[in-house]
Formats: structure tokens, sequence, C-alpha cells
């Protein structure tokens, strides 16, 4: 059954996938997952979303520009809480995100879910955006942000981002 | 309300946040640019969990004393030397890059023992906290074991510097497996992580030629308040703006 509070539920989420990720801007923050739930109760919108990383500096900003966008729509009364459980993982990222980090230049998370392990080398070999080649290496666990490394290709010798499974 | 659970929370946020505070000494000043921002992104995470923890430990406090009156912030910069929970070993100087990758070493790898225990703790909001963290922990400690190795197994110089580090860290990591009696009451013996963290040890300074240090007395004191004289020096720093200028944002 089609209720009004759907409705209005289905066109929250519509604005919510214009607002983007202010790290990584081809991203929204649909795409990555960060949105967890939209409710009404009464006039009140209640948007909850989860933190990537716990320290990720952007998280404020999101909160920020969520609020904006829904402002500009003629809502006023808007909450925004933050859920820490189920922990975020890359594995919530769609399809058409990972097609547009890449596109960007950023390899997307491989498909191996989960923690990585505490030591050795990867099992798998991340794909290199520019040239697709799968013959790359880690010269650094972390990178300008807390969700990416950084990567070289050993063929094109491109350096890129490559955005870490979590 | 449980006042040995506020401390543990405080205990475990305190853990994080000194240890970001010290990482953070690093900031522009790393050995190349892509360690100094390694050991500064490490940083960032530590403060994450330090502010989920001082969070959810002022929610506590205000829920007990019907106020409103805690607030992370406060909780941060407002404390004193003697109410900071934090373990020795984070509040230890940074030294040289070796000190500073040892310190991280024998931290995170606590560390990861103790949220993947803390993840199925029955309090639901540590438990969240605790399996977030954990895969951020899991780099840490993949990052400071490869340092290790790569100093210990290095040069003539780089070992011999990671032996004056261990000489100078050792004695700091008994504490962190002889619980305080706030750990005990809110349900977890840290001590049964002891042997694990041990084997963990082991096998990194195996690879890095290393020798594992014998047995010799440790220090305590840090968990229940008792500090070195290097946190007294930290807090100066890090409080001096919120006691200076009281409730200044920008």
């Amino acid at each position: 059954m089609v209720t009004s509070s759907n409705i209005e539920t289905k066109k929250i989420w519509t604005i919510l996938e214009q607002v983007t990720d202010p790290e990584i801007p081809v991203l929204t923050i649909a795409d990555l997952g960060i949105v967890r739930d939209v409710k009404i109760n009464g006039d009140e919108v209640e948007i909850i979303i989860t933190p990537t990383y716990t320290g990720c500096p952007a998280m404020d900003m999101i909160a920020m520009n969520i609020k904006l966008a829904l402002l500009e729509n003629g809502y006023s009364n808007i909450k925004i809480s933050s859920v820490l459980a189920p922990a975020w993982t890359t594995d919530w990222m769609t399809e058409d995100g990972k097609r547009k980090l890449k596109e960007y230049g950023i390899a997307p998370p491989q498909s191996e879910s989960g923690p990585r392990k505490w030591r050795g080398p990867e099992s798998f070999h991340v794909q290199c955006p520019q040239c697709n080649s799968s013959n790359t290496r880690c010269i650094s666990e972390f990178g300008s942000t807390a969700c990416k490394s950084l990567y070289q290709c050993n063929d094109c010798k491109e350096p890129f981002d490559y955005f870490k499974c979590h | 309300m449980n006042s040995s659970l506020i401390d543990y929370i405080q205990h475990l946020a305190d853990n994080a946040l000194i240890m970001a505070q010290r990482n953070a000494e690093w900031c522009g000043h790393g050995p190349v640019l892509e360690q100094d921002i390694a050991i500064t992104n490490i940083s960032l995470d530590l403060l994450g969990q330090s502010r989920n923890f001082y969070q959810y430990a002022a929610q506590l406090i205000n829920e007990s004393e019907k106020s409103d009156e805690a607030t992370e912030d406060s909780l941060a910069y407002l404390r004193t030397e003697r109410a900071f929970k934090n373990c020795f070993l984070a509040e230890q100087p940074n030294g040289d890059w070796a000190q500073t990758v040892l310190r991280q070493f024998f931290f995170s790898a606590y560390q990861f023992l103790l949220y993947k225990k803390l993840q199925d703790n029955t309090d639901e909001q540590i438990a969240a906290i605790a399996a977030k963290a954990l895969k951020e922990v899991t780099y840490h400690l993949r990052w400071s074991s490869e340092w290790v190795i790569r100093l210990g197994d290095g040069t003539e110089e780089s070992h011999q510097r990671m032996l004056t580090a261990i000489d100078e860290l050792w004695q700091y990591t008994g504490e962190l497996f002889m619980p305080a009696a706030y750990e005990l009451e809110s349900g977890f013996d840290v001590s049964s992580l002891k042997d694990d963290w041990f084997n963990k040890v082991v096998a990194v300074f195996e690879e890095a030629t290393l020798p594992v240090p014998e047995k010799c007395f440790m220090q305590t004191g840090g968990k229940t308040g008792i500090h070195t004289e290097h946190l007294g020096f930290i807090l100066a720093e890090m409080q001096y703006l919120q006691r200076t200028y009281p409730n200044a944002e920008w």
C-alpha cells in the first residue's frame, strides 16, 4: 500500500541522492551507503547516518549539507542522528558509485570485504584505474583521507588512490 | 549509576586521546611525506575513537547526575592529570621514529585484541564503538608491525635504535594487562589478553631479528591516575586554549 508518508520518504531519499561527499565530490552519500534510514515523526524529518571512519572529519560537513539540502526543499524541522552499529562497510557502496570512483581516477574497493589481515601481503591485486593493469604496488597504507591508501601502477607508472576495503 | 563503568569508558577514551595527541606531534615532522600522513591518519582514527567514548561517558554522567554539564569537550579539556586514566605507554614521548613505531606497535596489538573482545560486550554502545574501531586498528597494527620489522631487520643503526626503544618502552607494557578495579568491575579481565599479545610481539620480533626482553619489573599507575611526569606537559599544551579562553569555539 502506498501511503502519503511513503511518498514523502521517497521524496526525501531523492533529495539525499543529490548530496555529495565533500572529499570525493563524484560520490553521493547514497552511493557511499552513509544514510541508513529516513523517518518521519509528525512534521519532523529524521535522517539517520553512520560515519565511514570513526574520526572522519567530513562527517560534520555531510550532516550540514544534508540539512541544507532539506532546508532548500522546504523542510524546516530536521534531525540528524548518527548510529555506529552495524559498522559501515564498503560493501554498502553501490555499483554505480564504484564505477564513478574509477572514472574519477580512484581505484574502487575490491569485492573482498571485511577487515583485512593484520599482517602479510594482500591476497588480491588492486587494479590501476588508468590502464586496468593488475601489476600494481602499495606505496603507503594511508592516503590523503582516512578511506584511501596510495598505490602505483608498475606498467603505466601512474600513482593512484585506492579506496580501501573496510 | 555504575561509576566503575564510567571510569572504564573514560579509561578507553583517555588511552585513545593521549596516543592521538602524541602521534599528532609528528604532524609536519614525519621522516617522509607518506609516513607523516600515515602517523597523522592513525592519530585521527584514535581521536575519533576517543570522541565516541567521551560522548558515551558524558551521556552516562549526565544521566546519573541529572545534569547536562558533561560533554566530550569538558572530559577532554577540563579534567586534571589525576583524573586521566590512560596507561603509561600512551603518554611516553615520541623519541625517535623507532620509539614512536614501537609504542604504536605495542599499543595497537593491545587495542586489536581488546576491541576484538569488546565488540561482543553486553553494553551495546561499547560493542558498537569497538566493532567500528577494530577495522581501523587492524591497519594500525599492520603498519606498525611492518615498521618494527623494517627497522629491526634494517641497518646496524636502525637495529640499535629499536633496541634502545625496547629498553625504554618494555617496562610500560605490563600495565596494559594488570586490570584496575574498574576494569574488573565492569566485567572484563584484561589479563586474559596477555598471552595472545605476547605471542604477537614474539612473532614480529623474530622476523625483525629483535630479542624479546627477559621478565622485568613493570611500572604501573597510569590507569589509576598516577602518571609519569610527561602527562602534565601533554595536558598543558592540549588544554591551554579551553582553560585560557573558556568555551572558545572556532
